[in-house]
């Protein structure tokens, strides 16, 4: 018992970075159209940022910002040059030269920085555990990690329907060359968003930087699992991704833990490692496969 | 009422115009085949064994995107995971090679399926399987189009990458070696340029096919699914199940290369399934040019050029490999043929 609290705090975690990450994907899609793979990239700039600055400055928040300011940086600079030239083209072509940038972004990393990984530890005020009910404790970074998502969460549902900004998003979502007419400037408008998007990237990546080591690729893994999320979710819906993410963080983490032992109640150990631990694998896209059998658009589609 | 129209294989009645052999196109096509085989050739003379095998990967390469080409450039169907099968075919021929090298079966119940280590049955079971595995995906995938359809089969070759990285009975993401490469009655599959000349054979054979399905009514019906869905339907032809047929083509000749490669190699391991090779199995197809008939081999030869002589300069070539890929994607849209043999088709 206190194994499956543990391990639903774990996969709300990483349901909320998830949710970081797959909520920018899915408003830069929902807004612009675009399917970008280089937001893993985003992702890896934030948690290098916030590596560097912490270990000069020799504070985590101070390392934070300075990562979300560089993701968010980084994307508005990538917008300019490369992303707005593809709003008009085929999802190919956004597929290749967002391709083209995660091998620009890795290889450039790994040329800067090398291969061995960067060390980046959680602030010191937060390595403490707290206790859990059943008797085991729990690290308090990982339950703010959950505390910054669902503020993150919050803020955005304020922003998107509460704000000036999220008033043309949404107008941008459903219609934009209304909102072009209307005089709004659309193309700061894509900037800002898809900078938002990587800042939120960044974020996320600062935030898991400090569990896991920063390290060139460390964002690849976490893009697919987002790109799930959001087909799950219906692309283009931050609600949809807020629930796929939750969704795929708890059954995820949860099959990795007991599909083993569960296998272990009629086979041998090493077998039933085997057999969970593959099965576990593929358990999130066997999810996304029987939810696309009966939704194909996702549970939240957005617009159409 | 499907059945009566269902197009067939055989080819159009109607002649192709401008198909002389001699223009500028055909003598482009005919020059790359000529290089691909003349350079392994004196390679070979010279005793340089190292470019015989380099000109194998070359060819099985652009035969794997030979294959995605069909789905993406002919079909439109923008796979981000034919890595899957590429992956697979290796693991039917390490799998299968394995067993016979064991004696024990692949399968053992119900039915007893023994390993081999005859290419023509890895062939064979290749083909079955990677089918079997694209029927699966493609009727899930196929149900869905655009940004959902390479998401989707993205993350289904992400579900086969990490199955075989953490089933342990095939060496999970150590790999599996193949300790002798399989064989075929009467040639030496171990000399370098004879295993050159099968593979040359599959890419020759895959690219005639190609042709071939794309000169008759199914392909003109593929096109139309491409172009134009409602035209097609309104014709009396359902265009999922030609999309879902050219899908499972395209797929096991992306896995009959794989298991050529698995065998070129020695060895097996999920790199093959991960999704850089698809990536780079896609970016071998835009490269030489998307829908044109030897774009992937055009391709092919660009993306193993700039491996060969930018990675001997440096360890970072790749990111010049996204620079140039960049490039073509946003200033050159009709790849390397279109620039060599002029453009083709709107």
């Amino acid at each position: 018992m206190t194994l499956f609290i543990e391990q639903l705090i774990n996969g709300l975690q990483l349901g909320t970075m998830l949710f970081l990450m797959a909520s920018g994907l899915t408003l830069i899609f929902g807004v612009m159209g675009l399917i970008n793979l280089a937001h893993g990239s985003f992702y890896m700039v934030g948690a290098y940022a916030t590596a560097l600055v912490s270990a000069a400055t020799g504070s985590f928040l101070i390392g934070l910002a300075a990562g979300i300011a560089a993701a968010a940086a980084v994307g508005a600079l990538v917008e300019l040059i490369v992303i707005r030239r593809l709003y008009h083209r085929p999802h190919l072509d956004q597929v290749l030269a967002t391709f083209a940038l995660i091998l620009i972004f890795s290889e450039g990393t790994r040329w800067l920085f090398g291969s061995s990984p960067l060390w980046l530890n959680a602030p010191a005020a937060l390595s403490g555990s707290i206790a859990l009910p059943g008797g085991s404790r729990y690290p308090i970074y990982r339950l703010v990690i959950i505390a910054v998502g669902i503020m993150v969460a919050v803020g955005m549902y304020w922003l998107i329907s509460r704000t000036r900004l999220g008033m043309r998003i949404r107008a941008g979502e459903s219609d934009r060359e209304m909102i072009g007419a209307l005089g709004v400037n659309i193309a700061r408008l894509y900037t800002l968003v898809f900078a938002m998007g990587a800042a939120l990237a960044g974020l996320a990546g600062a935030m898991v930087g400090a569990l896991q080591s920063v390290q060139v690729g460390m964002g690849e893994p976490v893009l697919i699992l987002a790109f799930v999320v959001i087909v799950i979710g219906g692309i283009g819906s931050i609600k949809g991704a807020l629930y796929g993410a939750i969704l795929v963080g708890v059954v995820d983490t949860l099959g990795r833990v007991f599909l083993p032992l569960f296998f272990r109640q009629f086979m041998t150990s090493s077998e039933a490692a085997g057999v969970g631990s593959a099965l576990a694998a593929m358990l999130i896209y066997i999810l996304m496969a029987l939810i696309l059998a009966f939704k194909p658009k996702g549970l939240f589609a957005a617009n159409d | 009422m499907i059945k009566s129209t269902t197009p067939s294989l055989a080819p159009r009645r109607v002649p192709t115009p401008a198909a002389s052999w001699h223009d500028r196109k055909h003598l482009v096509q005919i020059g790359l085949l000529a290089v691909l085989l003349l350079a392994p050739l004196s390679a070979y003379l010279l005793g340089h064994v190292y470019y015989v095998n380099l000109a194998s990967r070359l060819t099985l390469i652009a035969m794997a995107a030979v294959g995605l080409n069909l789905a993406i450039g002919y079909g439109g169907m923008v796979s981000f995971g034919h890595a899957a099968y590429f992956g697979l075919g290796g693991y039917v021929a390490g799998i299968s090679a394995y067993h016979a090298f064991d004696f024990t079966p692949v399968i053992g119940w119900p039915i007893v399926i023994p390993g081999s280590d005859s290419m023509l049955a890895i062939w064979l079971a290749t083909m079955l399987v990677c089918g079997l595995l694209a029927l699966v995906i493609g009727t899930v995938s196929l149900r869905t189009s655009g940004v959902y359809f390479i998401m989707i089969t993205l993350a289904f070759a992400q579900m086969v990458y990490y199955f075989a990285n953490s089933w342990p009975t095939y060496g999970g993401e150590d790999g599996l070696p193949i300790y002798l490469r399989n064989s075929l009655p009467m040639v030496d599959t171990q000399d370098p340029l004879t295993f050159f000349l099968i593979c040359f054979g599959g890419l020759v054979m895959s690219l005639a096919l190609t042709s071939r399905i794309m000169k008759s009514r199914f392909g003109a019906a593929l096109t139309m699914a491409r172009l134009n869905e409602t035209r097609l339907a309104t014709a009396g032809i359902a265009p999922y199940p030609i999309r879902l047929v050219a899908f499972v083509i395209s797929a096991m000749i992306t896995g009959l290369a794989g298991a050529l490669y698995a065998d070129l190699n020695g060895f097996v391991s999920p790199t093959m399934l991960s999704w850089h090779m698809s990536g780079e199995l896609m970016v071998i197809v835009i490269l030489g040019g998307v829908g044109r008939l030897y774009g992937p081999l055009a391709g092919a030869i660009l993306f193993v050029m700039m491996e060969t002589l930018l990675g001997g300069l440096t360890e970072y070539w790749k990111l010049f490999l996204g620079l140039v890929l960049l490039l073509v994607v946003l200033f050159a849209k009709h790849g390397v043929m279109g620039w060599l043999a002029g453009r083709e088709r709107p």
